[in-house]
């Protein structure tokens, strides 16, 4: 009993130094981000306490979960927040965390350095575009020379005898990268084809997993240390500089590659949160966000492109990850509008 | 009469009253109020474009017969194992219980993805594989809530049975069961529930073609953000399995006979016995183990060969010229152990509080009980985001704070404390009591020299039990909003989220550590086994 008392006690007095102290130190704040963010140790983290030193303003990062997680949480709090800044919020859950009035606008001052169609993506400012990347088709480059098969080229491609029963795709339902090649084969085949498009891969032997760590890890032979046996599965643009820089012992040429058609443009926003109690601080965060010296370090933390255009590439991007000269992309509005009857849709056709 | 007898060195009803106040306090304040908000703030604004109710029915009836027949299958199976390591002593006993017990509290994450490489690739994604898996997980809470009941039942109530001529099977049937029924039908309705809210496993085994109601609430909730949609599901499988609570509480009667006190395991006699104990063992180490093995050498698996480099380079903030993972091993161990320690402590404070209370006041007892259980049949989503929506306010904005993910972990802990407690309360004679009041004890006093002391070695396997639930827990965890060092199950499943041979070689070994800390835990924490209740300490 004592023990639970002082436990009680304890929680108290922790809930109430932590408001009171927030109210006392205005240059203490919190960044909300995903689950693939790092909470410490690496160079991003170098950058942000750079910030702290530079600016006074200290930054504390949680994490909420992952990006859909997050949104959700944002909007169930919106316009009384569980930090300052948030981080990571894709185009796919862009509309949902614009409708839930989670932001606040804010234009930074180095907005011009970003690619203007994905400044154009946030026409009212409320989010600043901060990475970018694919979701593309990787593919096993041992596997096909062994099996003396050219890798495919298209999506139509994958619809073909010589690939049957060699793709692992994610469920649009439960994974992201799922969702967004969902959005690759609606983008390319249209409104009505898609269906017929998912018809035919089902026929051609796809294996759906619920995510991307089941379908990347265990069922996708190109990884390394791998015991699967797919050697096509959908992954990341960046999927195959991870596994160079990543290799041991270390390698020069990558296992995998990507099939550059079926790529999807995934884009992140970062943004002030609506309720803020430090927006100036917050503001300044976001300037640093798409500062070079932040920018910079994206690629190896994350895996993603820095949105700024003169930001600086390591060498296994420029190497081994592919920028599509044209992805597939679907308009925020129309994803917002009809992601869950797709998925719906998707659900009939390939599942049941 | 009997109750007459009872009733007279019955402690007083307000000393209940204190026992009850915290565990009623911690229930209502962190599961009841944060649950009530969720569903009443979503359900009465809810916006949902299509009914989260459309093809439901199939997800519910899958869900059930799955947890059902998971349960049966996991009693089955474990009926046998838990025998022989309650009734024999005999090297590596104690090592196989921990090894029983390890799977039940390490993430799914890992352990499921061990499992996917050892099952044939016809198994992936389909109910064979999810129910497979249900019985891995599951065993520990047969192994544990049976044996221990097994555990105080005297080797000469058998005896005599088959003395007076009953074949081994008879005895087991008329002797036995009779006694083992409470503890059967608890670790039932715990399997149950736990395969009931199977998440980890029914994604990454069953696939997306087996969804369960978990499941389902959680894509509802954070990918389609749908939260009044999730809210109303929530509702549908808390209904379900608030009855399924209740009626197998109606169902569980006490012990047919007061026990007096833990029976020795002896060493196994005669050479069936020792085919039996050698099988057993055997066959339990092959089935724990494999997955496990599994799930080590892949730590020495970086890229085509073997190589020790996940564990050399493990902690490195460079791993390559300007590219970090942001593990902390060192750190993320301590941060596991401390939201152990303190989950540990609250479960076991609230559990003995509670398991008290429930045996004291047997009608009033039920209900707490069963409330207790509520948690378990809640899917976590629906308590994480309660929460976010409840402690938002100051003094009350809990949000972000670490200790709610330690809080939450002891949510889940503490009806294992309780079963755990209440099996050992339950058995003491009332003979014990009585004569403690002859002899001019006050009922609290009688209660601190009889009950209190029998609850020394549960407790302790209690709190053991807590924190390694709390080292291996991951999908509460994911859902808070949390800060500071990563604990290693959050550390793991980002690493696996990584492609890369390094990420994923060092999550194995992130995962080797944490199982060879949760089972230094498990151990220890069995290591006062040998104290029964009347051992030697307290004779």
């Amino acid at each position: 009993m004592k023990r639970l008392l002082a436990v009680v006690a304890l929680i108290a007095i922790a809930g109430g130094c932590s408001s009171d102290s927030a109210s006392d130190q205005p240059a203490a704040i919190t960044l909300v981000a995903y689950d693939s963010f790092p909470p410490a140790d690496t160079s991003l983290n170098a950058a942000l306490d750079a910030f702290t030193t530079s600016t006074g303003i200290a930054v504390k990062v949680v994490i909420a979960g992952d990006a859909g997680t997050m949104v959700t949480k944002a909007r169930l709090t919106a316009g009384n927040p569980e930090g300052d800044v948030m981080w990571g919020v894709d185009n796919t859950l862009l509309s949902a965390a614009l409708e839930g009035d989670v932001f606040t606008e804010y234009e930074p001052l180095d907005l011009h350095a970003i690619a203007t169609d994905l400044t154009a993506l946030v026409p009212g400012h409320e989010l600043t575009p901060v990475d970018f990347g694919d979701v593309c088709v990787n593919y096993d480059i041992e596997w096909f020379t062994a099996n003396n098969v050219a890798p495919p080229e298209s999506l139509d491609d994958l619809l073909k005898p010589e690939y049957k029963d060699l793709l692992v795709a994610e469920n649009p339902s439960t994974s992201s990268p799922g969702l967004a090649f969902l959005m690759a084969t609606i983008a390319h085949a249209g409104d009505d084809g898609w269906k017929d498009y998912w018809t035919s891969l089902r026929a051609n032997g796809v294996k759906i997993v619920d995510g991307w760590t089941t379908a990347y890890q265990e069922e996708f032979s190109g990884a390394a240390g791998s015991t699967g046996t797919r050697p096509l599965v959908v992954s990341y643009g960046s999927s195959p500089s991870a596994e160079v820089i990543f290799a041991d012992p270390p390698r020069t040429d990558a296992p995998t590659a990507v099939v550059e058609s079926t790529c999807f443009r995934q884009v992140e926003f970062a943004g002030v949160l609506r309720g803020t109690e430090h927006e100036t601080e917050a503001r300044k965060l976001v300037d640093f966000l798409i500062s070079p010296s932040f920018q910079n370090e994206l690629p190896l933390n994350l895996f993603v492109y820095p949105a700024r255009i003169d930001a600086t590439l390591p060498v296994e991007f420029t190497d081994f990850a592919v920028v599509p000269s044209s992805t597939l992309t679907i308009d925020p509005e129309d994803i917002a509008a009809n992601r869950q009857q797709w998925q719906d849709e998707w659900t009939t056709i390939v599942l049941r | 009469m009997d109750d007459h007898r009872a009733a007279l060195n019955r402690p007083q009803g307000w000393f209940v009253a204190v026992l009850a106040g915290a565990p009623v306090l911690f229930i209502s304040a962190l599961y009841a109020w944060p649950v009530a908000t969720l569903l009443w703030t979503t359900l009465r604004t809810g916006t949902s474009d299509t009914s989260p109710f459309t093809n439901v029915a199939a997800i519910a009836w899958f869900t059930a017969w799955q947890a059902a027949t998971s349960t049966v299958l996991t009693l089955v199976v474990g009926m046998l194992p838990t025998y022989v390591l309650a009734r024999y002593s005999f090297r590596g006993r104690r090592a196989l219980m921990a090894a029983t017990t390890v799977p039940f509290v390490l993430p799914t994450v890992v352990v499921g993805a061990a499992f996917l490489a050892l099952l044939p690739e016809s198994w992936h994604g389909t109910a064979q594989a999810m129910i497979v898996a249900h019985v891995f997980f599951n065993l520990a809470v047969v192994v544990r809530l049976v044996g221990s009941m097994i555990a105080v039942i005297p080797h000469d109530l058998v005896g005599a049975a088959r003395t007076l001529g009953a074949s081994p099977a008879r005895a087991a049937r008329l002797v036995m069961m009779p006694l083992l029924r409470p503890a059967l039908w608890s670790s039932a309705v715990v399997i149950f529930l736990f395969s009931f809210t199977s998440f980890g496993v029914a994604k990454l085994l069953g696939g997306p073609t087996h969804p369960t109601l978990e499941v389902e609430i959680a894509r509802r909730a954070t990918q389609l953000g749908d939260v009044s949609g999730a809210a109303a599901l929530s509702a549908l499988q808390l209904g379900l399995l608030g009855a399924v609570i209740v009626w197998s509480m109606r169902r569980q009667r006490r012990a047919a006979l007061e026990l007096q006190g833990a029976t020795a395991r002896r060493r196994p006699r005669g050479r069936r016995e020792r085919l039996l104990v050698g099988m057993v063992g055997g066959a339990v180490g092959l089935f724990v183990g494999a997955p496990i093995f599994a799930l080590v050498s892949r730590s020495f698996k970086v890229g085509t060969g073997w190589s020790l480099s996940a564990w050399t380079q493990l902690g490195r903030t460079e791993v390559r010229p300007g590219a970090g993972l942001g593990v902390d091993p060192v750190g993320s161990i301590a941060a596991s152990l401390r939201f152990a320690v303190v989950a540990a402590l609250i479960a076991t404070a609230i559990g003995f509080l509670a398991a008290t209370a429930i045996s004291i006041s047997p009608r009033l007892g039920k209900l707490l009980d069963a409330s207790l259980m509520l948690p378990l049949g809640t899917s976590a989503v629906t308590i994480g985001l309660g929460m976010l929506i409840t402690f938002d306010t100051p003094p009350f904005d809990w949000r972000a704070q670490w200790w709610l993910v330690p809080l939450g972990h002891a949510l889940v802990a503490v009806p294992f404390v309780v079963r755990a407690m209440l099996g050992v309360l339950r058995a003491i004679p009332r003979d014990l009591r009585a004569a403690a009041a002859t002899l001019g004890a006050t009922p609290i006093r009688t209660w601190w020299q009889v009950d209190a002391r029998a609850l020394r070695r549960p407790l302790l396997a209690g709190a053991g039990f807590s924190a390694a639930i709390s080292l291996g827990e991951f999908g509460a965890t994911t859902i808070l909003t949390r800060s500071g060092t990563e604990t290693l199950p959050i550390a793991i499943g980002r690493l696996l989220g990584r492609a890369g041979g390094l990420p994923r070689a060092q999550a194995f070994a992130m995962a080797t550590i944490l199982l060879v800390v949760t089972t230094a835990i498990v151990m220890a924490s069995g290591t006062q086994e040998r104290l029964g209740p009347h051992g030697h300490d307290d004779a």
